[in-house]
């Protein structure tokens, strides 16, 4: 894979042809997966959220080595506060450019808060610090519909505006150039949009000084507190990242789906998420998004699995929806058994994984 | 003043059965280092077993007394759990305990959801409501009402820690395990065998888990198929609370769990004005871990905080 890049950087004629094909199998895959019906393209909509979260997840847990499990909550807050500020719920509508840098911020505070208090907590108590932040933010969003309704409670929140460009609404269907910009369509262009954004920032972070600061600190804490790298500002700086990436996803997934209830941000999602970062290979950010996209695919394979089970043993025998999260727990179990470092492993994950540990 | 009282009873009531599943907790973190979360689920697994083994036994018809049926689901759960808990340790664990730190929590997660989703094939989704099997007494002091299901929780609870104390601190095995808690390799050397030690503190960890699950099935009268997870979490800051990797600190943090969620859910109300309402219980766990954990990381029992925290 490495050899291959290599010997490709030394002709980058193919290179750029390598990465025209791409960009035109992306431009044309929602048409392609469209003929088979819209749902596919919600399926690759739906896909391309999870990289996102997968990305913002990997800033946290695979560059600076810090389990979060309470990653979900970042997702939330960006839901809700696009959807607050863009529903009936308060009668606010605000356009999206007002709505997405705040739900950024917010999220991007909300990462700090939990961040500040655990900078001394290493490994695994800083997980379950973060899962029980996590859960206090899906319980206060549960319960915040009185005696100040806030959020609705478990109802959620319903009737959230769809996106809207200065003319151009997401919702109807447009037609251009013969062909039909289905809402599901245009939103896909958008998180195509944004997730090559999102991989952008995260590829030139890797690089540059931030990120070998969190690679350092990821590696020996004490030794990189020796070379001068200031770990708290360094980790704030890592769950700010994540949460705020997070938050973006969550925007898009309130104005994509219309309706957002607490029920969405369960500590399950959180783990999902991690699995995607986990089977994909840590800190490796092409590996992370074949995690995501192969994670958030397979569950809708799985659908196809209960009328076969039908034809073939005359019942339902594995119910879909409890052979996706078994499948995710299986996978976690087996990728660290076998493989420890993911799918597609990042250099330095493999050479730390594979040295025992010191006694 | 009977509403002080009675929250404390049912604290009490509570906290024993969270001082049973922290139990577990401790033992496998003091002897390998590791955050079990696991654990949980083999309550789950346990209650759910008793419960098909005594439902189905008095659907059955045999003319067995109460008593002993539960003391059959019992002892069946017992089993279950601790098959399941050595093989989770050998089959997820045991092959990672040289790799790093993240890996065998990361196995751990996956186990746990695994486990949920099994039996939720098994069991499946719903709510199953366990009969009420003894007629429960109350008896009044002082304002509060204690029934006897609440004496005989705690009563057992007690028994069986002062069971494990003694078993810990009196015997080959006991001596055994302590030894490879404090360092594995100088034991080994010592003639003991490791991986023995780390197996009986996962197996006893799992039959008093299985204590639990019947304890909390009994109490709430209810069992399904994620009612281990919240358990365990808040078991888990019960561990943290009294000091991880101590067995007389895990049994007092749950105790101190139990009493501050019970008298936090009775006077949350008061203190913020009506604004925040008793549903916020599962809140004060996680607040509880978070002030401990930054204040006092080695808990109120803990000696060492070293690296590890």
């Amino acid at each position: 894979m490495t050899d291959a890049l290599t010997r490709l950087k030394q002709h980058p004629a193919a290179l750029w042809v390598g990465f025209a094909l791409i960009a035109a199998a992306l431009a044309m895959l929602p048409f392609i997966v469209g003929m088979q019906g819209q749902t596919w393209v919600r399926v690759v909509n739906n896909a391309l959220l999870y990289v996102m979260l997968a990305l913002g997840l990997n800033i946290v847990v695979g560059f600076a080595g810090l389990l979060d499990l309470g990653y979900i909550a970042f997702y939330a807050v960006g839901a809700y506060s696009y959807a607050l500020l863009a529903s009936p719920h308060f009668g606010l509508h605000l356009p999206f450019w007002i709505i997405l840098p705040i739900g950024f911020l917010v999220a991007c505070v909300f990462g700090v808060l939990l961040g500040a208090p655990v900078l001394k907590l290493r490994g695994d108590y800083l997980a379950i610090v973060t899962l029980g932040f996590g859960e206090i933010i899906r319980i206060f969003i549960n319960n915040l519909n009185e005696p100040i309704n806030i959020t609705n409670g478990p109802q959620g929140i319903t009737l959230i505006d769809p996106i809207r460009i200065g003319s151009l609404s997401f919702s109807g269907t447009n037609e251009l150039a013969g062909l039909d910009f289905t809402s599901p369509v245009k939103y896909y262009y958008l998180l195509l949009a944004l997730v090559l954004v999102i991989i952008f920032i995260n590829v030139r972070l890797q690089d540059s000084r931030i990120g070998r600061a969190w690679e350092a600190i990821r590696e020996d804490e004490i030794a990189a507190q020796a070379m001068g790298i200031n770990l708290r500002n360094m980790k704030l700086l890592a769950f700010a990242m994540g949460a705020s990436f997070g938050g973006v996803a969550g925007g898009m997934f309130s104005a994509i789906q219309g309706f957002i209830s607490p029920e969405s941000f369960g500590i399950f999602e959180s783990i999902i998420v991690l699995s995607m970062v986990v089977l994909g290979g840590m800190g490796n950010i092409p590996g992370v998004i074949l995690g995501a996209v192969l994670l958030s695919t397979f569950p809708e394979a799985l659908r196809y699995m209960a009328p076969l089970q039908k034809a073939t043993f005359g019942r339902e025998i594995i119910d879909p929806e409890a052979a996706r999260l078994l499948i995710f727990g299986l996978a976690m179990i087996l990728i660290m058994l076998f493989r420890p470092a993911g799918l597609l492993p990042s250099e330095v994950r493999k050479r730390e994984l594979a040295t025992e540990r010191a006694p | 003043m009977d509403i002080f009282l009675q929250q404390i009873v049912n604290g009490v009531t509570l906290g024993s059965i969270y001082a049973l599943v922290a139990l577990g907790y401790t033992m496998v973190y003091g002897i390998i280092g590791l955050i079990n979360f696991a654990h949980g689920e083999v309550v789950m697994i346990g209650a759910l077993t008793a419960f098909s083994v005594i439902t189905g036994l008095l659907g059955a018809d045999t003319g067995l007394p109460v008593g002993l049926v539960v003391a059959i689901g019992l002892v069946a759960a017992i089993a279950v759990c601790s098959v399941l808990a050595f093989s989770i340790e050998k089959v997820a664990y045991r092959p990672l305990r040289r790799a790093s730190r993240l890996a065998p929590l990361i196995t751990a997660i996956g186990m746990s959801i695994v486990l949920q989703n099994v039996a939720m094939m098994i069991w499946g989704r719903n709510y199953l409501r366990f009969p009420e099997l003894f007629g429960t007494e109350r008896y009044v002091v002082g304002g509060a009402s204690i029934t006897s299901l609440q004496i005989a929780i705690v009563l057992l609870a007690a028994g069986v820690m002062a069971l494990l104390l003694v078993m810990v601190h009196k015997t080959r095995l006991g001596t055994a395990m302590r030894a490879t808690a404090q360092n594995p390799e100088v034991a080994g050397l010592m003639g003991i065998n490791i991986n023995t030690a780390i197996s009986v503190a996962f197996v006893v960890g799992a039959a008093l888990a299985a204590v639990a699950g019947l304890m909390v099935m009994t109490y709430y009268e209810v069992a399904y198929y994620h009612m281990g997870f919240i358990l365990g979490l808040k078991a888990f800051t019960a561990a943290v609370l009294g000091g991880i990797g101590n067995l007389a600190g895990a049994m007092l943090g749950g105790l101190l769990l139990g009493v501050i969620e019970a008298l936090g859910a009775g006077y949350i109300g008061d203190l913020t004005f009506g604004v925040l309402g008793s549903h916020y219980q599962d809140v004060f766990a996680f607040f509880v871990l978070i002030t401990v954990l930054i204040f006092r990381p080695s808990g109120l029992l803990g000696e060492r905080v070293g690296d590890r925290a």
